[in-house]
């Protein structure tokens, strides 16, 4: 039996606000996709850093600014092992997810010629499409996309002939927020470096639900956020290879990611330095770095099953009801239901369901395209982590079942 | 209950009290939501030709349209549409506050009602179903056809 099973108690005890009650009803959180809660853990290693071990990093000779870099930089290695990654100077801290598409888009794209072609995907979230669109006209590059079948599989035959001897990058998303397909990065990865073609995969939605080593992956860059993985807002990795992070430009300038500054000329600092420009949220970095041992503490594995049987078991519950449609049926996927009811707008049963203490999100989850793909304005979204239960399964059974009634 | 059948000399002050005496009957959040849906589907139509991008005003939940006539005395007249039932309950409300009332008073309006009968969480701006743009909308029209001084 999968050990989460038998500790939900406790685990759900790590996480106070599951105890919270809203409008009067126990609290039902399956709004995971978007931000996951934090374990006492988390919040308390924050505290901890501002209360007693708070000095600014790097360049400093005093004790605490020492004991404060130390956890900054020990905080990064426990980073890179969590992905699998080989070094601490392929492990960039940045603000999310979003901040380090975008530092690629910039430092990577400077180096890129006009004509030249990024690859996206259709299922992706908007800081995978926008970044690379801003790219495309600053430097007059070209977009193109990977298309999707309706059951929410990526076409790779068509992949395979959108290369062209001006490829640049493939970015493509790990897990869609959306539609839960788990894309199958490894064969996307080999087919672009086939075209030597490098790609960055967006582990947003990843990265807290499935084992994930970039280094088997072979993957160029990987990003993920913070707060998707029991971490603070505020803070994301950005992973890269040294010999494109190498040769890529700085992406913010100011302290720390300099070597020498004079007016004549300027030289940058050593990776990953050389792309935390600023003050970095060492905060945040050492709470990450708590939150990810919280997390390899109840093993990803463990996560993993969990996860897929109370995807599982909603999936069977929510299709005993009339009318409601489910959005992407990929063979492998992450704990992600999108779906709609009978004509009943999103936003309707959202707020009804809101009434009752669920917590869902509704619209278009930053993937117009996807919703453009099925020719719908949004969906309900339901997003698991491991603190959920089969019971609050039932209880959004029950809800969408009330709900559906109000509105018949 | 009678917002719909208001007397058409009431002003827009005395039309949201009447709401807010209409909504202190619902003790459930249950009753209050399924009397909005009520509205919203009674809504008259709102004709597809005048479903414009004009007309559109786009949130990231919903979408609502707001389409704006003067009449001869100078009032107002205000029909609209949205694809959510709530929203469109809701919009159903504020037409009846603002609609066939004087360019002027619906530009200088103080839409105290939503708050007092519990529906401000839909005005936010965060909430972004159009609502709130719609409300700003309005008001833009009651400036733009107010007589000039």
């Amino acid at each position: 039996m999968n050990s989460i099973i038998q500790n939900i108690a406790s685990i759900r005890a790590d996480f106070p606000i599951l105890s919270e009650k809203v409008y009067g009803k126990s609290l039902v959180y399956f709004d995971n996709a978007a931000t996951t809660q934090k374990p006492l853990c988390v919040v308390r290693k924050i505290d901890d850093g501002y209360l007693l071990h708070n000095a600014n990093v790097h360049r400093g000779v005093h004790y605490l600014s020492q004991v404060a870099t130390e956890a900054h930089e020990s905080a990064r290695s426990t980073v890179k092992d969590f992905i699998g990654a080989k070094s601490t100077s392929q492990i960039i801290f940045t603000r999310g997810t979003t901040e380090s598409i975008n530092l690629v888009a910039f430092s990577y794209g400077e180096l890129l010629k006009e004509g030249s072609e990024i690859i996206v995907s259709e299922m992706e979230h908007h800081s995978n499409i926008v970044p690379w669109q801003l790219l495309c006209e600053r430097k007059g590059l070209k977009l193109k996309v990977i298309p999707f079948a309706d059951n929410g599989v990526l076409d790779l035959d068509t992949y395979k002939n959108l290369f062209t001897e001006r490829t640049a990058l493939v970015a493509v998303t790990h897990i869609s927020n959306t539609l839960g397909t788990v894309n199958p990065v490894k064969q996307i990865i080999d087919i672009a470096h086939s075209h030597n073609v490098p790609v960055l995969i967006d582990g947003a939605q990843s990265v807290a639900h499935t084992k994930v080593n970039v280094t088997d992956l072979d993957a160029d860059f990987f990003v993920f956020s913070g707060h998707k993985i029991y971490g603070p807002t505020g803070i994301g990795v950005l992973y890269g290879k040294e010999e494109l992070l190498d040769k890529m430009v700085p992406y913010q300038a100011g302290g720390e990611m300099i070597e020498r500054v004079t007016f004549e000329k300027t030289t940058f600092n050593v990776l990953p330095y050389k792309f935390e420009a600023g003050t970095p949220d060492f905060i945040g970095s050492t709470a990450l770095a708590t939150a990810l041992e919280y997390v390899q503490n109840i093993g990803i594995e463990n996560i993993a099953e969990y996860e897929q049987g109370l995807l599982k078991y909603a999936t069977e519950r929510l299709k005993e009801i009339d009318g409601l449609r489910i959005y992407g049926n990929a063979p492998e996927r992450g704990a992600v239901i999108s779906m709609n009811v009978g004509n009943i707008h999103h936003y309707d049963i959202g707020t009804l369901l809101d009434k009752l203490g669920l917590a869902l999100r509704t619209g278009h989850h930053c993937a117009e395209p996807v919703m453009q793909h099925y020719g719908i304005e949004g969906t309900l979204r339901a997003s698991f982590a491991f603190y959920n239960t089969k019971d609050e399964i039932d209880k959004l059974i029950d809800g969408i079942n009330k709900v559906v009634k109000i509105f018949t | 209950m009678g917002v719909s059948e208001a007397n058409i000399t009431m002003n827009i002050n005395q039309i949201q009290d009447q709401i807010i005496e209409d909504f202190s009957a619902f003790e459930e959040w249950f009753d209050k939501y399924s009397y909005l849906i009520e509205l919203g589907n009674a809504l008259p139509p709102f004709p597809d030709e005048k479903k414009t991008d004009e007309n559109l005003i786009r949130g990231c939940q919903s979408r609502v349209w707001l389409d704006a006539e003067k009449t001869e005395n100078g009032n107002i007249i205000f029909t609209g549409d949205s694809d959510a039932v709530i929203v469109k309950g809701i919009l159903s409300l504020l037409i009846s506050v603002m609609s066939d009332q004087p360019a002027k008073d619906i530009a200088e309006a103080d839409l105290y009602f939503i708050e007092k009968i519990g529906l401000k969480e839909h005005l936010s701006p965060t909430r972004s179903n159009g609502l709130l743009a719609m409300v700003k909308q309005m008001k833009i029209y009651g400036v733009a056809f107010s007589p000039s001084c």
